[in-house]
């Protein structure tokens, strides 16, 4: 086993992800305290030409292969445990991301090699990963030790700060033949780009955002008329997408839209990670909830607990 | 097709969470705790396959407090068979899904679907670990499946609203982000019903090999570094300092 970190870089339409580079700055940092050196793992299809983008890494392994052209999860998780069992590095780093959740736990199972989740935090500690999960929508945190020398470490995105691992240069790049994967089950077919022609609340000076506390859609006209009033648009929070509430257009998060208005009305959210990942950046944040320990309260400038029903029919009264 | 749905109860996250005096936990006699609420969607997904396609939909669960009611209210939403599994206390995701892929590999499933993620998966998610022991193919963060030729497409959500759709020869196992609709209301009264004709199936999970590998050093909640400021009052005089707030920042006039 050796003591280099690797990450599993994630990357769409010839892009990288931030939590590539997020992953890399940290994992930068990790690999100095083991005494080791931070390695991406570039699995693809004529993808080489970006690893120069990769700079903050001392190596770029790239697998390529047409299997890999597009992101597939059964090619992508046997590439990456190729490499993974093949170098045996101490810590393997990949994003709390709709790639990262088909490759990491695949690994795992596959090569037996610990995982830890939801991670937000991360040292080492006698040559040991030492990661902190935050569980339960972000409301406990929960420090795990990893038993033997090597671990598979899941961050959530924007734990870690992308420019940390954003520098280009020309790092060391190595082939690795890909595995074979001929006749995967699962096969790609095509991308959907989202629907365009509702509101862009990315675009956005005020969003008024529900979130669970709303409890039905049929309480949604309130929190529109308070949009109306005060001169935003209405954005929301995963949950209501799921129930189909709300359309995916509307959805702040890691799996929906990162917005930065002026002022974000946070209603009955709150704040899982994956929330806060969506509207952290906002200019002026007000959370308003009835439990006083939400998590949004830790990100907001100004805090109100107290009933949704009662607040926001008040707000717009005055409006 | 023969759909299998493993679903498990988690911490009702509305109520305020304690830890124990062993410092390594929840304090567990004070949680409410509910259906995971992606399992309640890879459910309903499940049930409108069933309808779509005639297939039979099994929900499962490994024994925990409570568990049943979990199992008799999916028989109520149109489950055909609900099914426990016993003898694990507390495991770790790793050992979850060892256990019951032991179990579902004797269903003969075509389609496994389960929750996207829980509240409280420290060591992995579940659908993707599940395959992995299973030996089946799976793709996770799924928001539709629907039956075509034989197989199944489905749609995986990247990022900022960018969704890849996916051909899958079966069988498969699912990560369910949401369904296709919101998950089916059952009233209680059907439950109850439900709880005096139905059977949970018992079945005894094997021994399993899979640990965690990692081991939970303490359970601390989060400090709340920078911290809202709190705008104290009623109803209304909060409201007024909201509006004064936003008026003194230049974003209402």
């Amino acid at each position: 086993m050796s003591n280099n970190v690797y990450v599993v870089a994630e990357h769409i339409k010839g892009r990288f992800d931030d939590i590539t580079f997020e992953m890399l700055g940290k994992g930068k940092e990790i690999a100095g305290a083991l005494g080791g050196e931070v390695v991406a793992v570039l699995a693809g299809s004529g993808v080489k030409g970006m690893a120069s983008q990769l700079g903050t890494a001392s190596k770029v392994i790239c697998i390529e292969s047409e299997a890999l052209q597009q992101f597939s999860p059964l090619a992508y998780a046997k590439a990456v445990s190729a490499v993974v069992g093949a170098h045996q590095p101490a810590i393997v780093l990949t994003g709390y991301t709709s790639m990262g959740m088909e490759i990491g736990p695949a690994v795992s199972v596959d090569l037996n090699i610990p995982l830890v989740s939801f991670v937000g935090s991360l040292s080492v500690d006698g040559g040991k990963a030492v990661a902190v999960s935050q569980l339960y929508g972000g409301k406990m945190n929960v420090e795990s030790h990893a038993d033997g020398n090597q671990c598979i470490i899941s961050i959530l995105p924007g734990a870690f700060p992308a420019d940390a691992g954003r520098s280009s240069g020309s790092p060391a790049v190595e082939d690795f033949a890909a595995p074979d994967l001929s006749g995967l089950a699962v096969t790609f077919k095509k991308l959907i780009e989202p629907e365009g022609g509702d509101v862009d609340i990315t675009t956005q000076d005020i969003l008024v955002s529900a979130g669970r506390g709303i409890q039905s859609d049929e309480n949604l006209p309130i929190v529109e008329e308070l949009a109306k009033k005060i001169g935003g648009a209405v954005s929301c929070s995963r949950p209501l997408v799921d129930s189909k509430w709300m359309p995916k257009t509307r959805q702040v998060g890691k799996s929906g839209l990162k917005v930065k208005p002026k002022l974000y009305l946070a209603l009955g959210i709150s704040g899982a990670p994956e929330h806060i990942e969506g509207m952290k950046d906002a200019g002026l944040i007000i959370a308003v909830n009835s439990d006083p320990k939400a998590p949004i309260f830790d990100y907001a400038h100004y805090g109100v607990v107290g009933d949704l029903f009662e607040i926001i029919p008040a707000l717009t009264g005055k409006l | 097709m023969n759909i299998i749905v493993p679903i498990k109860q988690v911490p009702d996250l509305v109520e305020e969470l304690e830890i124990d005096a062993s410092g390594v936990d929840l304090d567990r006699s004070s949680l409410k705790l509910k259906l995971n609420e992606f399992d309640d969607h890879a459910l309903e997904e499940a049930l409108i396959l069933k309808e779509e396609t005639g297939s039979t939909v099994t929900a499962i669960a490994l024994e925990a407090e409570d568990v049943d009611k979990i199992l008799f209210t999916a028989f109520a939403k149109g489950a055909d068979k609900i099914i426990k599994v016993t003898g694990l206390e507390n495991p770790s995701a790793h050992q979850a899904a060892q256990a019951m892929a032991e179990v579902i590999m004797g269903l003969s499933p075509d389609l496994v679907m389960t929750g996207v993620q829980a509240v409280d998966d420290r060591d992995g998610q579940i659908p993707v670990l599940l395959a992995h022991y299973l030996k089946i193919p799976h793709v996770s963060v799924v928001t539709s499946v629907k039956a075509e030729g034989g197989g199944v497409t489905v749609s995986k959500e990247y990022g900022g609203g960018l969704v890849a759709e996916f051909e899958a020869k079966l069988p498969l196992v699912v990560g369910v982000q949401a369904a296709r609709q919101s998950p089916r209301y059952v009233p209680v009264a059907k439950v109850r019903q439900v709880m005096k004709s139905a059977t949970i199936e018992e079945v005894a999970a094997g021994s399993t090999s899979a640990t965690a590998g990692s081991s939970v050093k303490r359970f601390f909640k989060p400090e709340g570094g920078r911290g809202a400021e709190m705008l104290e009052g009623s109803a209304e005089e909060q409201a007024s300092k909201i509006i004064q707030t936003l008026k003194e920042k230049g974003i209402i006039k």
